[in-house]
């Protein structure tokens, strides 16, 4: 319940955060990766400044024996470079370059009921699960 | 369309979201990269996996109040025809699930815990993703 709670209030902030930088504007985004264009350099500003908090605070957090709601850290473990990583970022910045959307503001942009939108997430939802069967 | 060059904004924006990432492992010990918590969502329907939804529901929440009282919903706009943007998503899709993760994953929590393979998932998405617009914009013309 309380983990519930707290998820629920990071997503608050986390969508807020996403509309006031600009990140739900896809062409704020397909004009921040056309650098020869009219380039909006805005992005780098939204990934600065979410780095800029995340980098010590994650290493202040991380410091905690456990965190404040659940019993252990769950951090990815991998750290290896493999070609599933290589070859899903690239096949992910495709997609990102021919639409101006990643995941989250995908998600956000629900709330616009915009019929591009919604086909957008569905295609998202299936190549998830897509890749579920495909046991890769 | 040409887009204004947003400093503050972005920057405020980008601390946001970077205090909700950090709110959320100090919190519940968990990574908030989004296309984790969706894909798990997905395919994981034990109780341990319900703050996942919650977060969904904050994020759409957060973002949608956020979006018609700030933004203004008449700036959402997808250029793309309808075939693009089945295969975009799809690509989105199944890219951060084999790649373990996208712009908030590897780029915002990754880079933020110095992560070897989320650096280098965040060269490789960008790269692709401005080379796209370029040979989009500059080379196909449109």
């Amino acid at each position: 319940m309380k983990q519930g709670i707290a998820a629920l209030l990071a997503g608050l902030l986390f969508g807020a955060g996403l509309a006031v930088s600009g990140m739900l504007i896809p062409d704020k985004v397909l004009n921040f990766l056309d650098i020869a264009g009219h380039w909006d350099p805005s992005l780098a500003f939204v990934m600065g400044g979410a780095i800029a908090v995340t980098l010590p605070g994650f290493y202040l957090v991380t410091k905690r024996e456990r965190p404040v709601l659940a019993e252990v850290f769950s951090l990815p473990s991998a750290t290896e470079i493999d070609a599933k990583l290589l070859i899903g970022a690239a096949l992910f910045g495709l997609g990102w370059g021919l639409s101006g959307l990643c995941p989250a503001p995908a998600l956000v942009n629900i709330a616009t009921g915009l019929g591009d939108v919604l086909m957008f997430v569905a295609a998202m939802v299936a190549g998830m699960l897509l890749h579920k069967v495909s046991r890769l | 369309m040409e887009t204004e060059f947003t400093p503050w904004l972005s920057l405020t924006g980008g601390v946001m979201i970077g205090a909700a990432a950090v709110l959320l492992l100090w919190l519940n010990g968990k990574i908030a990269g989004i296309s984790g918590i969706v894909g798990s969502a997905l395919s994981d329907y034990s109780p341990a996996s319900a703050w996942r939804w919650c977060f969904v529901v904050g994020l759409i929440l957060g973002g949608g109040i956020s979006l018609y009282q700030f933004v203004g919903v008449e700036q959402i706009e997808l250029r793309a025809s309808t075939p693009v943007l089945l295969a975009a998503g799809l690509l989105v899709g199944f890219g951060t699930r084999l790649g373990s993760g996208c712009t908030s994953g590897h780029g915002v929590c990754g880079i933020g815990r110095l992560s070897h393979r989320s650096i280098l998932a965040t060269l490789v998405f960008m790269a692709v993703a401005f080379a796209v617009v370029f040979v989009q914009r500059h080379m196909l013309g449109a």
